[in-house]
């Protein structure tokens, strides 16, 4: 039993090992703490909350992977969000409803995915910083989505397209099963695909992957694209389940989540790592802390605060890991 | 003062530092054993030893980086206790590094006073007193430069200057210079080598490591040989001679050793095949201004010349890197190089100068850089093809004999010399016609460089045709075919073996040149 534990012990490692027991320490007490916490509504509401941040967050911790940032997530979900209401309400929709849906899901990803061309032409190609190159359209994004709705709420019933945020499968939220397959196939490409080793090369020392004849420039606009267009899938995910599109509110403060999910479940901001199921766990962590001090009447304010000791935690277990 | 006195008095002086049965082990295995070091005041004192022979580690523990797990350190016979860098400095020990400790950004004086700003009344830098302190103290090397300028708008050996005249400011009484000529041109390390007679002169003791033997012969008093974690020997350096320091360090016989000859490139020349590339008239942005050279199959060709004549720049564009405004690289198929992937896909390889920057991927695996460069050739359904990359990996683990735990382990923590050794399977995997070679065992020890030029010898005997830039005047002159002689970013004369000296191609080098010929040849 001892020998055991001081095994465990020798074999921790603060940056892999870190998330998960944080994830356990929560849940156990959830489980004493909070009233009601077995309910599967609670876990419904879990669910349906996170899949947007989880999303967004994998594909944030591709971009990161390279050593960039993307700070436009946020308002290409913005984007994405007021751009698809707008063409399943419109005539066109009214007369051919099957594709009118499908153009309303299909149409804004395209413009998500474009977004995610720009940035990572930007980026790589004109050699912009990323921190300014996204923030092209984290300023500019929200401003479009706002112009194309004229600024107004837009509210709707549509029950085909709000199955994106309100469906069940299995008893469970569509967006999770969602969120469990882009997880899995990203896990792959990270680990697996010819595409994702070049990905951790460039992020992981970019001249030497260029001299090995690595294709440097199209590795970082794909990871750009791949996150441009989730973050506009969760734009749409945001405005299914209110049956409503803000432009000014869908994914405000989104990367801000995202970038914190990404370092919570291990990425290092200089590149050269991309955690994905790490990602998932520290959007869940992230989401789960917020619900425990909601649930237990702790104001939102100081939810707020709570997540910021979360990050700081985070760091300083992966400081502790290069010691 | 003092200490010149001192000096002429004679033996009996007390040594400025001395470390006694020096320790160290990390985490179990054992860095240092039993290791000694004495340095008298004003003497230039040189370490030399193979990679992890403990050179470093001994030097960390002097200047506070690492703890010690046993023996004594003295400075002027009373025991020295150092946990701290800036304890190490207030004691009088400063350390040049290699890579320079100093704020790029900043000005030269800022640099020098840092930390030990002179005040006016109110409390406020002294700017005027600053200056004219930093002017004054580099005048002391020689050096008269603007010193109100950013520091990184001078050059590295300027900036090593400052970096010392920093030590000198604090009071040094010993300067450690690691590898300090390494990014040096030849008339940098003149002002190197005069500042060191000028440190001598005022009783500063230096400690000097480095690669390169012929420096120890021109301005070491003694030096130290350490091997496997233990000093070895103290000599007087002129009561040694090359081949006695090259057998202590290596531990072999020197006999052996003289008839092996200095590298292992030599031997075994082919019959050149055809003409594989071409390179005509170069010229390029970089400094190329009409070099030209050919390349057969079954040949090494080395590209001689002085830092800075372009011969690394040549290299660069034959692999796509930097774009030609003049002249063509022609391959025998015809095939144009623009990209280092086009390169690649043409079966040209360039195993590049500097390891760390532009070789390997630290935080990946051997495995993952062994195969970076041919990722398109193991791709299966856009996944990489596992099997086979297990396969090809270990096939090249065991040809190259590459020291590592397994596949698995990240290359960062692997020595140099097996590092090298990776990213020269990196290319080899691909099995190309031609492979350029950037200085290829630069900063690897003794025995990995054998090892390393003879898998070269081998390939070459199996078809291969190199490309070598070497500022290592024994692999040229014993390792290539021909020897196409650069200068200024031209090539104006070839060398053929056999016949080739290394005081022909210094001449070869120097003709014409207004630079001074230093003659470098390291181990």
């Amino acid at each position: 039993m001892t020998r055991t534990l001081t095994s465990f012990c020798a074999r921790f490692d603060p940056a892999r090992h870190g998330a998960p027991l944080a994830l356990v320490v929560i849940l156990l007490f959830n489980l004493m703490v909070t009233p009601y916490f077995l309910q599967p509504q609670t876990l419904f509401v879990n669910i349906s909350q996170v899949a947007t941040i989880a999303i967004v967050a994998m594909g944030m911790t591709l971009v990161i992977a390279t050593g960039g940032i993307d700070l436009s997530v946020g308002a290409v979900m913005a984007l994405a969000g007021a751009l698809a209401p707008l063409i399943f309400l419109s005539n066109f929709a009214a007369a051919h409803p099957t594709l009118g849906l499908v153009a309303a899901i299909v149409v804004p990803i395209l413009l998500a995915l474009c977004c995610g061309v720009f940035n990572g032409v930007l980026v790589s190609l004109l050699g912009v910083q990323p921190i300014v190159a996204t923030l092209i359209f984290f300023i500019s994004g929200r401003g479009l989505a706002q112009v194309l709705t004229n600024g107004n709420l837009q509210t709707f019933t549509h029950p085909s397209f709000s199955y994106l945020g309100t469906g069940r499968v299995l008893g469970l939220p569509f967006q999770g099963w969602l969120v469990l397959a882009i997880g899995a196939v990203l896990t792959w490409i990270v680990a697996r695909s010819v595409f994702g080793r070049q990905l951790l090369a460039v992020g992981g020392n970019e001249r030497a992957a260029r001299l090995a004849g690595i294709p440097v420039h199209r590795v970082k606009i794909g990871a750009y694209v791949i996150c441009s267009g989730l973050a506009g899938l969760a734009g749409l995910i945001v405005v299914a389940i209110n049956s409503a599109s803000d432009a000014a509110r869908i994914g405000n403060l989104m990367e801000l989540d995202a970038i914190a999910a990404a370092v919570v479940g291990g990425t290092l901001l200089q590149g050269g790592r991309a955690p994905i199921f790490g990602a998932l766990l520290g959007a869940v962590i992230i989401q789960l802390v917020k619900y425990t001090l909601l649930a237990n009447g702790v104001a939102d304010e100081v939810a707020l605060i709570a997540k910021a000791g979360i990050i700081i935690a985070a760091v300083y277990l992966q400081q502790a890991r290069k010691e | 003062m003092n200490a010149l006195r001192f000096l002429t008095i004679g033996n009996d002086m007390t040594d400025l530092i001395e470390m006694e049965g020096i320790g160290k082990t990390f985490a179990g295995i054992v860095a240092l054993n039993d290791a000694r070091l004495s340095i008298r005041p004003g003497e230039v004192h040189a370490i030399i030893g193979q990679n992890g022979a403990g050179k470093s580690t001994l030097i960390k523990i002097l200047t506070g980086v690492y703890r010690r797990s046993a023996g004594d350190v003295r400075m002027n016979g009373a025991p020295l206790a150092i946990s701290t860098p800036r304890e190490a400095q207030d004691a009088g020990i400063a350390t040049i590094y290699q890579e320079l400790s100093l704020v790029p950004l900043r000005s030269v004086t800022e640099n020098v006073v840092m930390g030990y700003e002179p005040r006016t009344r109110f409390g406020l830098i002294d700017w005027t007193a600053a200056h004219a302190r930093t002017r004054e103290i580099l005048a002391r090397f020689g050096v008269d430069i603007d010193v109100t300028r950013q520091l990184g708008s001078y050059s590295t050996a300027v900036q090593q200057l400052v970096a010392i005249a920093r030590a000198v400011s604090l009071d040094a009484k010993l300067v450690i210079m690691d590898e300090a000529t390494s990014s040096l041109d030849d008339q940098e390390i003149e002002t190197l080598f005069a500042v060191i007679n000028t440190l001598k002169a005022t009783g500063v003791a230096v400690l000097y490591i480095s690669h390169f033997l012929d420096e120890l012969y021109r301005i070491c008093d003694r030096v130290t040989i350490m091997r496997d974690g233990q000093t070895v020997n103290t000599h007087r350096v002129a009561e040694t001679t090359k081949l006695g320091l090259v057998s202590e360090m290596l531990g072999r016989d020197a006999s052996e050793i003289q008839a092996a000859g200095l590298t292992a490139l030599s031997g075994g020349h082919g019959e050149p095949g055809e003409v594989l590339l071409e390179a005509t008239e170069i010229r390029s942005k970089t400094g190329l201004r009409g070099a030209s050279f050919t390349l057969r199959r079954r040949e090494i060709v080395g590209l001689g010349g002085l830092l800075g004549s372009g011969r690394t720049e040549a290299a660069r564009a034959v692999f796509g890197l930097d774009p030609l405004t003049g002249g063509t690289v022609r391959l025998s198929n015809g095939a144009p190089l623009d990209t280092p992937a086009a390169a690649i896909a043409m079966g040209i390889g360039f195993l590049t100068e500097d390891r760390k920057a532009d070789g390997i991927i630290p935080d990946m695996s051997v495995r993952e850089n062994i195969t970076l460069a041919m990722l398109p050739r193991l791709k299966r359904l856009g996944a990489v093809d596992r099997e086979r990359e297990r396969k090809l990996v270990q096939h090249y683990i065991d040809a190259l004999q590459i020291k590592t735990a397994g596949m698995e382990q990240p290359i960062r923590e692997l020595s140099g010399g097996n590092q090298q050794k990776v990213l020269l399977a990196r290319w080899l995997a691909l099995e190309p016609e031609i492979l350029i070679l950037d200085e290829p065992t630069r900063g690897v020890d003794v025995g990995a460089k054998f090892e390393i030029q003879s898998i070269i010898r081998k390939q070459v005997a199996d078809g291969l045709s190199v490309l070598l830039i070497s500022s290592e005047f024994e692999e040229l002159v014993e390792g290539a075919d021909r020897i196409v002689v650069l200068q200024d970013g031209r090539s104006v004369t070839e060398l053929h073996n056999p016949g080739v000296t290394e005081s022909a191609l210094i001449g070869a080098m120097a003709h014409h040149a207004d630079a001074p010929d230093t003659k470098r040849s390291p181990l």
